[in-house]
């Protein structure tokens, strides 16, 4: 490319350019109430409304299931049980065959689904289902993952990763300690609850709009329930109410339903779960417990560690595989551990099959490396920071993770160092420790975490994207691609990716509906790759049409390649300049193809499942966050006063859609480490299924002070999309940094050396139990092992 | 009394005969007006996403003016629009297709993301902006308490608060307002609203009087005042209530005023209504009130059905007792007058008679050297419900020993319950540590609190003991920092 050319391309400038702040694509529809979700969706009037009746026990067989009031109930069109679906009766995502539409013979949790209505209104569905005669013989449930794990249930295999000889350098570390954690769940909370509506098609095929991330799968367990071939399913998202992780798998069951009922009916069917039924019925993130047996020298630098992870996998395997895996694979963190064993149990419950949840596993690892880091800084009576920078991963020798990728990025110790500055954090640690010799009640804490997070699917075979893209003679583009929107601005980026490749303005640019008849065989967006794998196959499509363009440009008018310019909505071809829409319509009368796909499949990635080792991931994504907070000592309430984040987005593709990600995965993070409980009864029922007994962080839970700034020296030395970084996930661990500001508060009423030992969630009552730990460490004389 | 429902939606009238006394205006919107921008989070008032405004005239110093109130339509029921605007988010956009303030500031601070809980994010600015907009963090915050985002962590719809009274003022359109003000009060003559919907009854009288007749008729109906809590028997519970008498259009019991050094709070004040007085006289029980529910609970809720409805985990009960409240019931023509603590007998059982209602409950103000303070314990700080709360009222005689000590909790018993043996041991002793103690000591005498999901019954039992450590340091330690929100008025 010449100096002219060059010069041109700077100058030219589009709106929606690639590295600009632009406002979501759906902003002006989000504040007028005009944007579309599908329980919006106007619906004929005889479409019917479904509701499943729920199962009332945790785990027994079913001795009766006695539907026939409730098929004769007015306004009743349809009742389904396991034996009513046409199809296999199993929408388990990964080929378990462990997880029915609705329950047959036995139930595994209470508020599994039985059985299905269908009736002319909700309120009709919901009386008649009230008319079923069931009756259980109870079995024993397994409600914790410490029944599960005497009981030895899993879903899956135990897994095991081994890296050197931890056995042996704990045998020869100075120091040693065991230790256990306790982390909760967390409910998604998106605001949409999860919705189908399924529309009849001729020849019993049928067009399914679904709040989903994963289509593709959707449409695939929709046509395994009716026992038709893929093709007769279409499935739809234009966009979701949030996702989170929690429309991974979790869709189809709803949509089959639906589906079914459209079909066998002939009227469409709209299955909304109201939010009561979303929490009972829908999975969760995994609550995890550890135990932990860790070796480390006089400088708090781990030698040796082994670790046993258990998950709580609810009744079925559901993505539990993956997501355990993801613990496994982020146990270190940002951290070198030389020797390591990682046993990761996989148990089962009869409570709700957990699902995938923004982050995947890799914050309950993070969470218990960092609770190691912390014991072991209380038992040297260390900074807690210069444990942590002592085992950060360093070079040659201290580069390579225990399933043996190199980390060849390592931008955490420049990363700490620049937070450590801005956020001055030693001169607020010393002026809380001053603070906290004379506030009798109120103790502060300080604590800075990094997060290390690894970005591509670890089940490698899902690492490919597929996009559409179509050019009409007025200029106008029809961009399509298998990434759903749920709010992180995926649509918004891919369109900002493809005005750049034309150099259009991104208004010119119809971004539409997730649809499996345009792009098939699509992974899910998650593991933060939508616009990563999405956006390079947007990109394809559109070089591959460019290309076209320039080459009927070339022809046409006699030119070199290097004279066809694309720049600021016009072509300059030669000495001659055209409008886009010029040149695509003259490329439309020349009989040019106006339409193109493409495709993504991301490179050098390779892992071996047998020995946990290879290259599961492209790159990683890093941040570092410090956040301070008040406790009080009498109540155990917390309150999270400033956070400084600096987080690595590499070339940021729209630097004010990254930080909405940072800031609100954060707050997310910061609920799921707090305020945010499941609690589950003796007998495996649910009692935090509804806004009022669960509790997200409210608009007055943010800190007061919020520093964010993205990393200045981000650009990704992979070949990813305008080097950017995935950003949907890492924010989320950014939070753990509230967790250990809480503990060390905590532990300013304790003997020196004591352990806090904080679970998590922190709540009020978790909190004021380990303040009462801690004052009773001042009298016992508590000695650190 | 009329057998219609009128008001406005937006510009337009509506007058409604055949309808369910129980939709809730929801559902009406969603189903019936094809407005779906408002939507479903929760179907309990506690996420926000079907935030509406209702506008009412008011009397303000120049006359008649218009209120505006965000209120959740999830759990509100249609007959109670009667005389009222009701705005939705399709309402803001003016004629020419342009953005209120509100939206536009929404769309360029990045305020949405996924865009569901938006549209009642949107309404709760509205009613916000209609009040002049604030700068100030609490007041933003206490306007947004009951909008729950899960998506972007609430910093960008801040900034789009503090920014929406920055642009220029959304050009005129739609109905004047001084044309909506003379429809409403056009509307608001006569004596009330009565409709009949396939055996089911909705009555909304204006008098007390008429109240009262028409209780003692139909003594099976429920009384409805806010409907933050008989709103979820239909939403959740599925109940379809036979009777229901609503008591927000009598204008009598809509009365706040002090007589005779008592605080006289009508059965049908609003707890936003009340703040700024029980602010005013008790700014201990203010705070609790401005944590109570959100700004759309605190809207509609009144401080009377939180008696009324005898719930152990109501939050003004306690604050209530601990300041020696006396509760009036009616009945037909009779008044009777009780200690509010003997209202509460047992868990679902209230001292009230058939056809008896809460008219009143009375507050003696303070003598100015009581020690009052209130403390709410929750998972959440904002729109939760107490795992426990305590209020605390003690007076010490000359000498420094307790004369009175009346300590009321919540959540901690089957009722609303005085901690009578905790009570006992602080009278007459020295206001010391060693004294708050023993008497800490005796609480497991007083409460035998049950565990469920806020939190354990040891908990419960610890903080109730810890919060009476707490309220003597802040009555003895000057300058001392105590809580994490709110004001302590320390020494």
């Amino acid at each position: 490319m010449d100096d002219v050319v060059a010069t041109e391309m700077k100058q030219a400038d589009i709106r929606g350019r690639v590295g600009k702040s632009h406002i979501h694509d759906s902003a002006a529809k989000h504040v007028a109430g005009e944007a579309t979700y599908i329980d919006d969706i106007p619906v004929p009037q005889n479409c019917l409304h479904m509701i499943a009746a729920m199962s009332q026990r945790a785990h027994a067989k079913i001795k009766k299931l006695d539907v026939s009031k409730v098929r004769t109930a007015p306004g009743v069109a349809l009742v389904l049980t396991a034996n009513d679906l046409p199809g296999v009766n199993d929408i388990s995502p990964t080929g378990t065959k462990d997880e029915p539409v609705l329950a047959e013979g036995k139930v595994h949790f209470h508020g599994q689904p039985i059985f299905a209505v269908a009736a002319d209104t909700i309120d009709l569905a919901r009386a008649a289902a009230k008319l079923a005669e069931v009756e259980y013989e109870d079995l024993e449930p397994l409600v914790t993952v410490e029944a599960a794990l005497a009981a030895d249930e899993k879903v899956l295999p135990t897994e095991v990763l081994t890296c050197g000889d931890p056995a042996a350098g704990l045998e020869v570390a100075p120091h040693r300690r065991q230790g256990k954690v306790r982390l909760g769940g967390q409910e998604h909370f998106y605001l949409e609850g999860h919705v189908s509506l399924a529309v009849p098609q001729e020849d019993g095929d049928v067009l399914v709009h679904c709040s989903t991330q994963h289509p593709s799968e959707v449409q695939h367990n929709v046509a395994h329930v009716l026992g038709r071939p893929n093709n007769a399913v279409t499935v739809e998202v234009r966009r979701m109410g949030g996702g989170f992780g929690g429309k991974e798998t979790q869709g189809a069951q709803w949509a089959a339903l639906a589906a079914v009922t459209a079909v066998t009916t002939g009227r469409p069917a709209k299955f909304c779960l109201d939010r009561d039924d979303d929490m009972i019925m829908t999975g969760k993130r995994h609550d995890f417990i550890a135990d932990y047996d860790v070796g480390y020298d006089d400088d708090g630098r781990i030698l040796a560690l082994d670790v046993m992870l258990a998950a709580r996998c609810g009744f079925s395997a559901d993505l539990s595989g993956a997501i355990a895996d993801r613990a496994m694979f982020h146990i270190d963190n940002g951290y070198y551990l030389s020797d390591l064993k990682v046993t990761s149990h996989r148990s089962r419950t009869n409570t709700v099959s957990n699902c995938a949840f923004r982050g995947f596993g890799g914050p309950q690892g993070m969470v218990v490396i960092e609770r190691i880091i912390d014991d072991i800084a209380s038992v040297l009576q260390k900074e807690p920071l210069d444990v942590r920078k002592a085992n950060l991963y360093g070079g040659e020798g201290r580069n390579v993770t225990p399933y043996q990728m190199t980390v060849e990025d390592n931008e955490l110790p420049e990363m700490i160092a620049m937070l450590e500055q801005t956020s001055d954090y030693a001169a607020r640690k010393k002026e809380i420790a001053d603070y906290n010799a004379t506030s009798r009640i109120i103790k502060r804490g300080i604590a800075m975490t990094p997060v290390k997070f690894g970005i591509s699917f670890t089940t490698t075979f899902l690492n490919q994207a597929g996009a559409l893209i179509h050019l009409y003679t007025d200029g106008s583009v029809h961009l399509n691609h298998g990434g759903t929107e749920m709010g992180q601005g995926l649509f918004l980026k891919v369109a900002q990716v493809v005005a750049q490749e034309f150099s259009i303005d991104i208004d010119n640019i119809k971004i539409s509906a997730t649809n499996t008849g345009k792009v098939p065989n699509t992974s899910a967006t998650a593991a933060s790759s939508g616009t990563d794998m999405n956006g390079m196959a947007a990109q394809a499509a559109a070089r591959t049409l460019k290309q076209r363009l320039i080459a009927f440009a070339t022809e046409h008018y006699d030119v070199a390649e290097s004279d066809v310019v694309f720049s600021a909505n016009k072509v300059r071809v030669g000495e001659q300049s055209f409008s886009f829409a010029e040149l695509v319509n003259q490329a439309y009368l020349n009989r040019i193809q106006l339409s193109a796909t493409g495709f993504y499949k991301t490179p050098k990635i390779h892992y071996d499942r047998e020995t946990f080792s290879g290259r599961p991931f492209l790159y990683f994504a890093y941040g570092v966050a410090v956040s301070e907070v008040k406790i009080d000592t009498l109540t155990g309430e917390t309150r999270t006063t400033r956070v400084d984040i600096l987080h690595d987005v590499g070339s940021s593709l729209n630097p004010a859609i990254d930080e909405g990600q940072i800031e609100g995965g954060f707050i997310q993070g910061m609920g799921w480490l707090t305020s945010e409980e499941l609690v589950y009864a003796d007998d495996g029922r649910l009692l935090t299924h509804a806004p009022s007994t669960y509790k997200i962080p409210a608009c007055a839970d943010r800190p007061e002070e919020f520093n964010l700034k993205l990393w200045p020296k981000g650009r990704n030395r992979e070949e990813t999309i305008h080097r950017s970084k995935a950003v949907g996930e890492p924010p989320l661990m950014l939070a753990i940094s509230v967790h250990h500001a809480i503990a060390e508060a905590v532990g300013c009423v304790g003997a020196p050396g004591h352990i806090v030992a904080l679970d998590a969630p922190a709540t009020p009552e978790c909190v004021l139990d380990a303040v009462d730990r801690a004052r009773a460490s001042m009298t016992s004389g508590e000695k650190p092992s | 009394m009329r057998s219609s429902v009128r008001f406005l939606l937006g510009d337009e009238q509506r007058e409604l005969t055949d309808i369910d006394p129980t939709m809730t205006v929801l559902r009406y919107l969603r189903e019936f007006e094809g407005r779906v921008g408002s939507k479903e989070g929760c179907a309990e008032g506690d996420c926000g996403a079907c935030t509406v405004v209702l506008a009412e005239v008011g009397h303000g110093a120049g006359g008649d003016a218009l209120t505006y109130r965000a209120v959740n339509a999830c759990i509100q029921f249609l007959p109670t629009l009667d005389g009222k605007q009701l705005l939705t988010v399709e309402d803001l956009k003016s004629a020419d297709g342009a953005l209120h303030p509100v939206q536009q500031s929404m769309v360029d601070n990045h305020g949405s993301q996924c865009g569901f809980c938006t549209p009642g994010f949107v309404m709760s600015l509205h009613a916000l902006y209609q009040q002049g907009g604030s700068q100030d963090r609490l007041e933003i915050d206490n306007a947004l308490a009951g909008n729950l985002c899960r998506c972007t962590g609430y910093g960008p719809i801040v900034a789009a608060a503090r920014a929406m009274t920055e642009y220029d003022a959304p050009a005129p359109g739609g109905l004047p307002e001084a044309e909506v003000i003379a429809q409403l009060k056009d509307w608001q003559v006569g004596d009330g609203v009565s409709l009949d919907w396939q055996g089911r009854k909705y009555f909304a009288p204006r008098t007390t009087e008429a109240l009262a007749a028409i209780y003692k008729h139909h003594t099976e109906a429920n009384i409805l005042a806010g409907g933050t809590d008989i709103g979820l028997w239909v939403t959740k519970q599925h109940r379809r209530l036979q009777t229901v008498i609503y008591i927000g259009e009598v204008e009598d019991l809509n009365n706040l005023e002090v007589v005779d050094g008592v605080l006289r709070i009508g059965a049908g004040v609003t707890y936003e209504k009340a703040i700024t007085t029980i602010n005013e006289h008790f700014p201990e029980f203010g705070e609790i009130m401005r944590r109570i529910g959100s700004r759309q609970i605190r809207n509609v809720g009144t401080i009377g059905g939180n008696v009324a409805n005898g719930s152990p985990i109501g939050d003004s009960p306690p604050a209530l007792i601990a300041l020696g409240a006396r509760l009036v019931l009616r009945c037909g023509p009779d008044s009777r007058e009780m200690a509010l603590e003997d209202f509460f007998v047992d868990y679902g059982n209230q001292d009230r008679q058939p056809g008896e209602f809460v008219e009143r409950i009375d507050v003696p103000l303070a003598a100015s050297d009581q020690m009052f303070r209130c403390y709410k314990i929750s998972k959440r700080f904002d729109q939760d419900i107490s795992a426990a709360l305590g209020a605390f009222a003690v007076t010490l005689n000359d000498d420094g020993n307790v004369a009175d000590a009346r300590i009321c909790f919540g959540g901690m018993a089957a009722t609303p319950k005085r901690a009578a043996a905790t009570e006992a041991a602080l009278l007459g002793k020295p206001w010391t540590e060693a004294t708050v103690l023993a008497a800490a000591g005796q609480m497991t005498n007083d409460y035998t609190p049950l565990t469920d999901m806020r939190a354990s019954a040891d908990y419960r039992m610890k903080v109730a003991q810890n919060l009476l450590t707490k309220f003597w340091l802040e009555t003895t330690e000057e300058s001392l920092e105590s809580r994490l929100v709110g004001v302590a008025v320390n020494g």
